[in-house]
């Protein structure tokens, strides 16, 4: 370990070690570069069964028979199980995340591609997969709907017919804002102006895919279960509903997981196939689905096709936006949101502008495509909401022909403003929108980028300079808001200081590379002053961890980072009155100082937290009333989200001759309020950065008219590499939050939901010469090229 | 993981030993080289064979770039990466390296091969393209040692699909060296590490002003990497102008079969057979000038 230590220490990130905030490598890294992860795939027990799903081939079509009997017989197959097997034992539906059902192992029909519709369980891996080729599934081909346009119209086929009295494949209708007054601003304005806007269906991808060990003891009815999970304690709570096992007799563990984005929030069937697996044969089994699986099967996110309007004043003052929305669910409706929120946070459309008023009506539909609709790092579809206000903003720019900064910085909404309470009924915390957005315009050198595209459209070159300015919501709860199926999104934490001043932190969220074991070692440690290298943190694993939600929708800073600051206080409550003991002086005569105690106006008499944490397990005498031992436990639930903010500068520059689009810089300025590990802040916007160039130049989750997903593999659904993207350039401004104990905003999505409107942004200035005032994403050089001609088309 | 269906494996000591095996096995066992085509095939099951011949070993036997005064031979194990090293070749037919720069990612680069390229026949192969435009001859051996030289035009028989027999190996290209001779490469790709929306080489051989000979090769818009002879008509005895470069383009756009897919639009590719058919000539003229 020391030389460990040695080596760190000559990196630049290092040079400070801070008890509390500041920059600091990152306690984790050293077992990730050495190879030293611990992953699901990682977990071997003995007698380890294997087990493999056999998926449908096609997108909608009914059941006829299944024949497993060859599968049976194959080499070391332990066991074969199909939909009407789990029928038998009430398991073949679940719940989902949405309150909808969806199916384990299909029994009436198959309704994706890539349904779950039978597994393997076997002594290993090959056998599993090998056997799956003998399972004989006949299957009556039915039309698909695919288009989800066209899943309304009344001669399309019926997909949820296991939905009593379903006639159709409307999924649920949401509307917010209010449609009189926004028409009233809408029938008063000078300008009006709408474009539609397709965001489409995008995957997360993340590196590990999805899997799980089930290991069942029949003997103490104890379940274990490896997952990769965002949420083991909810998932727990789930299976006992689902599984009606006992919820202390379930463990779920969440190792270190390769990247989650999203797409580990839901409970996907092969986790619930594992554990009756297991149950059934009596033995531990793994299922770690493919690449290919976790491309077709698993949550997707977007799919949204949007109309978006938005009136102003010729002088450019903004009055009103309105969009009207066709939500693509897939199969089932399995979106992972709060159960009041089945559009997600989508309501916050009206993005960082003080305007007169808002509406959205939307319609979501069910399509024979893989359920989802949240994953990707988009806080609950407020990417998708950025991206329609940023989007329709520059369109209101290119028609009142101002420029785009200036429209954004007239219409912000003002400081003095906050907390302020949106057209759709939320409450921006706090926020300071102008300082942000002058800072990107001064680091990106704005007027001068201006001066240089004039010269370059003189010369037929097409270079572009794009602009997004986004206001997030994170953090959910409260809890009297935000459930999910029932649960509140509240988090527990707990710390423990041991009798030689080390201690332990244990938080109910789990990291998927967010860097948690470093960041929340540095909250703890910024209020009890115990250095972060001696704060464990403890994660992940149901039985040693308090419950809590987990961690998606960028809430672990704003909730459990809250949690971790206000334990820390209890516990240093406690260790004043302990320390008055030690020094005999009253609580009130004590000043604390990072990691000490000392008397007021006599510093030279001082305890620090170590010499208190030993007294508290000592064999000394205690205050009156005061217990052995230095530790809490609390449960935080937030008053209220979190509005981060950013502003994002792009400038890319397009080949006139093949279309291709080179994002030649990007300016990110960042405001998440206080700022607990600046590296780590920068870690999480170059890759929300990263994300935002797939998104918008490469990303999509194409199907064929049949249902065939064309994105089954990394060759056909492409996710960008270093050599597709600039050297970030990075700057931030701090707007606390009022309401937040240490006044942090989450920053994990920021990156992804404020970049892809900056990309198309630039990507359409760059084209104004073509007359171009919209092009959908993803922004491929066909499409690109399609656009230069005046035939921007749709992706979908 | 992905993971395939059952197979048996042996390494060939020889290349004569490869083809002893390929003889006795037949249909149902392939060569491995690279296997950067092969094993992600077999992984999806979209290919399945009972038997693997690995001719890794036989990289002494196989792998080199030699220059003669007619011809540089290439051994088929020579492995991407050398072909993008090689100083042979950055003289004689810098189009190689063009096209090795945007050829996957090293790590694809560090163990495929030429001949698994050709082998492969895929329609967006980059170095099927590079041989097509250098109008290069496969050398393939069969049982006894015999010996048979074809034509790229004869090698590739459709896609996926190419002249080498069950019980056959391809040993070697052979690339005819002329004087005044310029070549470039030039690819569209959605991200780097890609397959070809669409590519083009163009070879041009000059005596004093006038173009001697040229050739143009296109991937990804046909069943196989075409080469066109339009083009090469068109250019022979002419001076090199700007002119002459969009006669050419617009030969290329016309002679291609490209379809809609998910890489781009048939026009798009029909396009870009035009521009980088321009483009790459220019630099073809430029690098024989120089
Ligand atoms: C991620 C990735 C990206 C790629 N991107 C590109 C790209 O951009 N452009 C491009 O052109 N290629 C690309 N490739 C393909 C790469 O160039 C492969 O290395 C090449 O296609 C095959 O060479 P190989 O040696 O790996 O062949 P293998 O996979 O070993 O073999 C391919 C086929 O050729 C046969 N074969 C091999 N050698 C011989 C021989 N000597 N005689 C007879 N038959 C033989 C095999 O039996 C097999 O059928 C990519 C591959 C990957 C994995």
């Amino acid at each position: 370990m020391t030389t460990v230590h040695e080596r760190v220490d000559t990196f630049h990130d290092n040079d400070q070690k801070p008890v509390g905030y500041g920059r600091m490598l990152r306690k984790e890294d050293p077992r990730f570069l050495r190879g030293r992860g611990r992953y699901v795939d990682d977990v071997q027990l003995p007698g380890m069964l294997h087990l493999a799903i056999l998926r449908s081939p096609v997108a909608h079509a009914r059941i006829v028979s299944i024949d497993t009997s060859a599968a049976e017989a194959s080499p070391g197959v332990k066991a074969v199980v199909t939909g009407a097997m789990l029928a038998q034992q009430n398991l073949a539906w679940m719940p989902t995340l949405s309150n909808d059902v969806q199916a384990v192992l299909a029994t009436d029909k198959v309704r994706f591609q890539g349904q779950e519709v039978a597994f393997v369980v076997a002594e290993d891996r090959y056998a599993a997969r090998d056997a799956l080729e003998l399972i004989d599934v006949e299957y009556d081909v039915l039309d698909p709907v695919i288009d989800a346009r066209r899943a309304l119209e009344s001669d399309a086929p019926l997909i949820r017919d296991d939905l009593d009295g379903k006639t159709n494949n409307h999924c649920f209708d949401w509307e917010t804002g209010d449609e009189a007054a926004t028409e009233a601003v809408f029938a008063r304005a000078d300008v009006v102006v709408s474009q539609d806007l397709v965001y489409p269906r995008v995957h997360p991808a993340p590196m590990e895919t999805c899997g799980a060990v089930a290991d069942y003891d029949a003997v103490d009815g104890k379940l274990r279960l490896w997952s990769t999970t965002q949420a083991p304690h909810a998932h727990r709570t789930l299976y006992a509903i689902v599984a009606g096992l006992p919820e202390h007799k379930i463990q779920v563990i969440s190792p270190d997981i390769g990247g989650g984005f999203g797409n580990k929030v839901p409970i996907y069937p092969g986790y619930v196939c594992a554990i009756v697996a297991s149950i059934v044969t009596g033995k531990p089994v793994k299922w770690m689905e493919d690449r290919s699986e976790n491309l077709i099967s698993t949550g997707f996110a977007r799919d949204y096709i949007m109309r978006g309007e938005i009136a102003a004043t010729r002088d450019g003052r903004i009055l009103g936006i309105r969009t009207n929305v066709l939500a693509d669910h897939g199969a089932f409706n399995g979106t992972a949101a709060p159960v009041k929120y089945p559009a997600g946070f989508f309501g916050v459309f009206t993005g960082s502008y003080d305007i007169e008023a808002a509406y959205c009506k939307m319609t979501a539909v069910y399509t024979n495509k893989a359920p989802g609709g949240v994953a990707y790092a988009c806080s609950f579809r407020i990417t998708e909401a950025v991206y329609l206000v940023e989007r329709i903003v520059d369109c209101l720019a290119d028609e009142l022909g101002m420029d785009p900064a200036e429209l954004r910085l007239k219409n912000f909404i003002q400081p003095e403003q906050f907390p302020y309470t949106t057209k759709t009924g939320w409450v921006y915390d706090s926020g300071n929108y102008e300082p942000t957005m002058r800072l990107a315009m001064e680091m990106a050198g704005y007027d001068e980028l201006r001066r240089e595209q004039a010269e370059k459209r003189a010369r037929d070159e097409l270079m572009g300079i794009g602009i997004a300015f986004f206001t997030e919501a994170v953090g959910a709860g409260p809890r009297k808001d935000m459930d999910i199926l029932g649960l509140g999104m509240a988090d527990g934490c707990e710390l423990r200081v041991h009798p030689t001043g080390k201690a332990v932190v244990r938080l109910s969220v789990q990291s998927q590379g967010q860097g948690h074991e470093t960041t929340f070692a540095q909250i703890v440690a910024e209020e009890i002053g115990i250095p972060p290298s001696d704060i464990e943190v403890l994660h992940g694993d149901t039985d040693n961890t308090p419950f809590g939600l987990g961690t998606y929708g960028s809430r672990s800073t704003p909730v459990s980072g809250a949690a971790a600051a206000l334990v820390a206080r209890k516990v240093r409550d406690k260790a004043r009155i302990i320390a008055s003991g030690m020094l005999e002086v009253s609580v009130a005569d004590l000043e604390w100082e990072k990691g000490a105690f000392h008397v007021a106006g006599d510093p030279g008499r001082s305890v620090t937290i170590q010499d208190i944490a030993l007294r508290a397990h000592g064999a000394g005498d205690l205050p009156e009333g005061i217990e052995g031992g230095l530790e809490a436990q609390i449960c935080y639930n937030p008053s209220n989200l979190t509005y981060p903010h950013g502003a994002y500068i792009c400038v890319v520059d397009i080949d006139p001759g093949t279309a291709q689009v080179t994002v030649r810089r990007f300016i990110a300025v960042d405001d998440c309020g206080t700022r607990i590990n600046p590296m780590i802040i920068e870690g999480q916007v170059h890759g929300g950065l990263t994300d935002g160039v797939g998104m918008a130049l490469m990303e999509m989750i194409a199907f064929d008219e049949d249902g065939n997903c064309l994105g089954a593999s990394l060759m056909d659904y492409l996710i960008p590499t270093s050599l597709e993207v600039p050297d970030w350039e990075t700057g931030f401004t701090v707007t606390p939050s009022p309401h937040h104990p240490i006044g942090a905003k989450g920053v994990g999505e920021s990156a992804t939901v404020g970049s892809p409107p900056a990309i198309v942004n630039a990507v359409v200035d760059a084209l104004k010469p073509f007359g171009v005032r919209h092009a959908d994403m993803p922004l491929t050089p066909s499409r690109v090229w399609d656009a230069m001609r005046g035939q921007a088309r749709p992706p979908i | 993981m992905q993971v395939p269906a059952p197979f048996e494996y042996e390494r060939a000591t020889s290349v004569d030993h490869a083809i002893s095996l390929l003889e006795r096995l037949g249909g149902t066992a392939r060569l491995i080289a690279g296997g950067h085509s092969l094993l992600p095939m077999m992984k999806l099951r979209l290919a399945n064979f009972d038997y693997l011949i690995d001719i890794n070993d036989l990289h002494g036997e196989l792998g080199y770039v030699e220059a003669g005064p007619d011809e540089v031979r290439i051994g088929a194990l020579t492995r991407h990466r050398e072909l993008l090293e090689s100083p042979v070749l950055a003289t004689a037919f810098p189009i190689f390296a063009d096209a090795e720069r945007v050829i996957a990612d090293p790590v694809v680069r560090n163990r495929g091969t030429l001949g698994g390229s050709l082998c492969q026949a895929d329609p967006s192969e980059d170095l099927s393209a590079v041989c097509t435009t250098l109008d290069a001859r496969c050398v393939i051996r069969g049982p006894g040692g015999a010996e048979r030289v074809v034509s790229m035009e004869e090698f590739h028989v459709g896609p996926y699909e190419t002249a080498v027999a069950d019980d056959e190996i391809l040993v070697e290209i052979r690339l005819p060296v002329r004087p005044g001779c310029g070549s470039a490469y030039a690819k569209v790709e959605r991200r780097a590490g890609d397959w070809a929306v669409v590519s083009a080489g163009a070879a041009v051989w000059l005596d004093g002003g006038a173009i001697v000979d040229a050739r143009v090769g296109l991937a990804a818009v046909g069943p196989n990497t075409t080469g066109i002879p339009a083009i090469s008509a068109a250019l022979r005895g002419r001076e090199p102008s700007e002119s002459l470069y969009e006669q050419a383009g617009a030969i290329a756009a016309d002679s291609c079969d490209p379809v809609t897919d998910q890489r781009g639009s048939a026009d798009y590719k029909r396009h870009l057979a035009a521009e980088l058919t321009r483009r790459t000539l220019r630099r073809a003229v430029e690098r024989a000038r120089s």
